[in-house]
């Protein structure tokens, strides 16, 4: 199983899915698919960290958790991110993810994202790997 | 949608009948095309809402309903907060006001063909669009706090626009009931820079010319000629009303807090209950940001206007929000009730005489404003005397996509759309090609279709048709 994001098509937004070895590597592809809804991640380089913890109730919410503090860093910060490295504790989240501010020039940024919401999320086994999907609202 | 599912109450009513949980029927309004092409989800979507405890008289949807998060994209959901009624954060949605404002110019198509060019280049320039841009202004705290409460009348008061700009926003530009201690740091933090932005995806800022005029009477109320210039601004409560989304989505889904429901994404809490009160608080400040952000965009607008076009005259026709949640009274059977309904792209449609109403607009009716996409029409609608009756007053918001943005980016790209565009005289700005491509015009449902439905089902009555000239697109 090697690890891999995918967009999933939702009617007026977009669906993000990671998948990967571990349930963190599943985060982390879903984290760069996300990235990828806005601009190509071979564009961002990984110049900055930005250091990230959150918890929630389990381990769906804490996926939606995970992708709105990063939202949330991306908006305010005003960067992109294109490298993810995190470590999940049961439903506690512990990492960075590594990027640079938004150059218009250079990322040619298609759309902001407002928010990851609860839409088809899911966070599971599938086949030898594991699987992390939400809808993001742009 | 299979149509054997529903039962139709008139030409364009469609009933799914109350039944297990649904608490009350759910109501379609649409054509039968509309309804062949629509999202089996919207159907799934509407029954869900039946659900929700305290929910008066049906979950209704409108022509250009399609797929959300726990209510469709074109619900209208009314609740009584004394039978256990609720409120949604997702049954107000992320872009909290997301909405619409119509502004008169006093010009005709041939003042503005002969610098269109130049007008489209201004707009672009002075209109800050897009991923990662800021406004001109910082809002420092206590500023934020006195924007939050103060919405539109805040920015008028800060010397962007008129105090007759107030008299055309619903609300009169403010409001009331809003409470900036509800809303999270962390939303007031992604707002201090995006005062006066137009954001992105399906936001834009359009010139646009009056190309149909079907109501001769309303038309003249609302200030409207055929070939008038107009502009119309699209865009919501930007990073702040995104936060507080996102915020109570999740206190609302955390267990022990809002109503355990077998859909996370219908999360809600009791009107009568804290979380319920602050999210209220919190989503009428959202409201406030919204005006104002809408506000502050129609002072750059003018100034804009008066660089290029000197002559123009810029005042507000109307201002709209279709993502909110609003205590209204509503006649239920013989009994007046006080309701709170939630409006998921779906706009307020007040009736001829509505005290609501400014003078000058009450004989006509509330202009409804709906937006196209940038190479279709947009429309100019009017509350009617039945739509009261129909859906608590409301009607529809916009053509809803008909294809996802995925699609949509591997069906065309950016350029090409232009070039199409500039083809039919229509000027495209924008920082973002596949932003361009993901909003193709024939990426939404057929807009002419929509109000043709909303009209024929008495929700709203068609005034003018409008077309787009220039499209500044976030």
């Amino acid at each position: 199983m090697t690890a891999h994001w995918e967009h999933f098509p939702h009617g007026a937004d977009v669906g993000v899915r990671g998948t990967g070895k571990t349930p963190a590597q599943a985060f982390e592809q879903a984290a760069l698919a996300m990235t990828a809804i806005i601009a190509d991640p071979n564009t961002v380089e990984p110049r900055e960290r930005v250091r990230i913890e959150c918890a929630a109730p389990n381990e769906e919410l804490l996926l939606t958790e995970w992708l709105n503090r990063l939202i949330y860093e991306m908006a305010t910060r005003r960067m992109l991110f294109s490298r993810f490295s995190i470590e999940l504790d049961g439903a506690r989240l512990k990492g960075s993810a590594w990027g640079e501010p938004v150059d218009r020039s250079r990322h040619h940024p298609a759309v902001e994202i407002k928010g990851a919401t609860y839409t088809a999320l899911r966070v599971g086994r599938e086949g030898e790997g594991w699987v992390a999907q939400t809808v993001v609202d742009v | 949608m299979d149509l054997t599912l529903l039962h139709r109450r008139r030409e364009h009513e469609w009933e799914i009948p109350q039944r297990g949980q649904m608490r009350v029927p759910a109501i379609l309004f649409a054509s039968e095309a509309l309804l062949r092409a629509m999202d089996l989800k919207v159907y799934q979507q509407a029954v869900n809402v039946a659900k929700l405890p305290g929910i008066v008289g049906a979950s209704y949807a409108m022509p250009d309903a399609h797929w959300g998060y726990g209510f469709p994209i074109g619900g209208v959901a009314a609740f009584d907060p004394d039978e256990g009624g609720v409120v949604s954060a997702g049954g107000v949605g992320f872009d909290i006001s997301c909405g619409v404002r119509c502004l008169l110019t006093g010009l005709k198509r041939s003042d503005v063909l002969g610098v269109a060019r130049e007008l489209a280049d201004a707009l672009y320039a002075h209109i800050p669009a897009g991923v990662g841009s800021t406004g001109a202004i910082t809002l420092e705290a206590s500023e934020m706090q006195a924007m939050l409460r103060g919405g539109a009348r805040w920015a008028v008061e800060r010397g962007f626009g008129t105090e007759a700009d107030l008299e055309r926003i619903e609300e009169r530009g403010q409001m009331p009931g809003a409470e900036p201690d509800a809303v999270s740091g962390q939303a007031k933090r992604r707002q201090r820079d995006e005062m006066g932005t137009l954001g992105s995806g399906n936001h834009y800022l359009e010139v646009q010319e009056a190309i149909e005029v079907f109501d001769e009477g309303r038309a003249r109320a609302f200030g409207l000629e055929p070939a008038d210039v107009l502009v119309m601004i699209h865009c919501g409560s930007r990073g702040l009303g995104h936060q507080i989304g996102t915020d109570f989505l999740k206190r609302m889904v955390a267990p022990g807090e809002g109503i355990a429901l077998p859909d996370r994404e219908l999360a809600c809490a009791p009107i009568h209950s804290e979380l319920g009160r602050t999210y209220l608080k919190a989503m009428r400040a959202g409201i406030n940001c919204a005006l104002a952000n809408r506000q502050m965009l129609t002072h750059l607008v003018r100034g804009v206007f008066a660089q290029v076009l000197p002559q123009a005259r810029l005042s507000v026709l109307y201002d709209v929000s279709h993502n909110t949640c609003k205590v209204e009274e509503h006649l239920v059977g013989v009994r007046a009730r006080k309701l709170y309904v939630h409006r998921k792209g779906a706009t307020r449609a007040l009736g001829p005489g509505h005290p609501e109403l400014p003078e000058a607009l009450r004989p006509a009716g509330q202009p409804v404003l709906v937006g196209g996409s940038m190479g279709t029409a947009s429309y100019i609608l009017a509350g009617t005397e039945q739509s009261e009756s129909h859906a608590f007053g409301s009607a529809c918001h916009g053509a809803g996509r008909a294809m996802s943005r995925h699609e949509a980016a591997r069906t065309w790209r950016g350029r090409q759309v232009i070039d199409a565009l500039l083809a039919r005289g229509i000027l495209i700005r924008s920082p973002s090609m596949r932003g361009v491509a993901e909003e193709a015009p024939d990426a939404y449902k057929d807009v002419t279709e929509v109000v043709n439905a909303t009209e024929a089902a008495g929700l709203a009555r068609k005034v003018a048709r409008l077309a787009p000239l220039i499209c500044i697109k976030g």
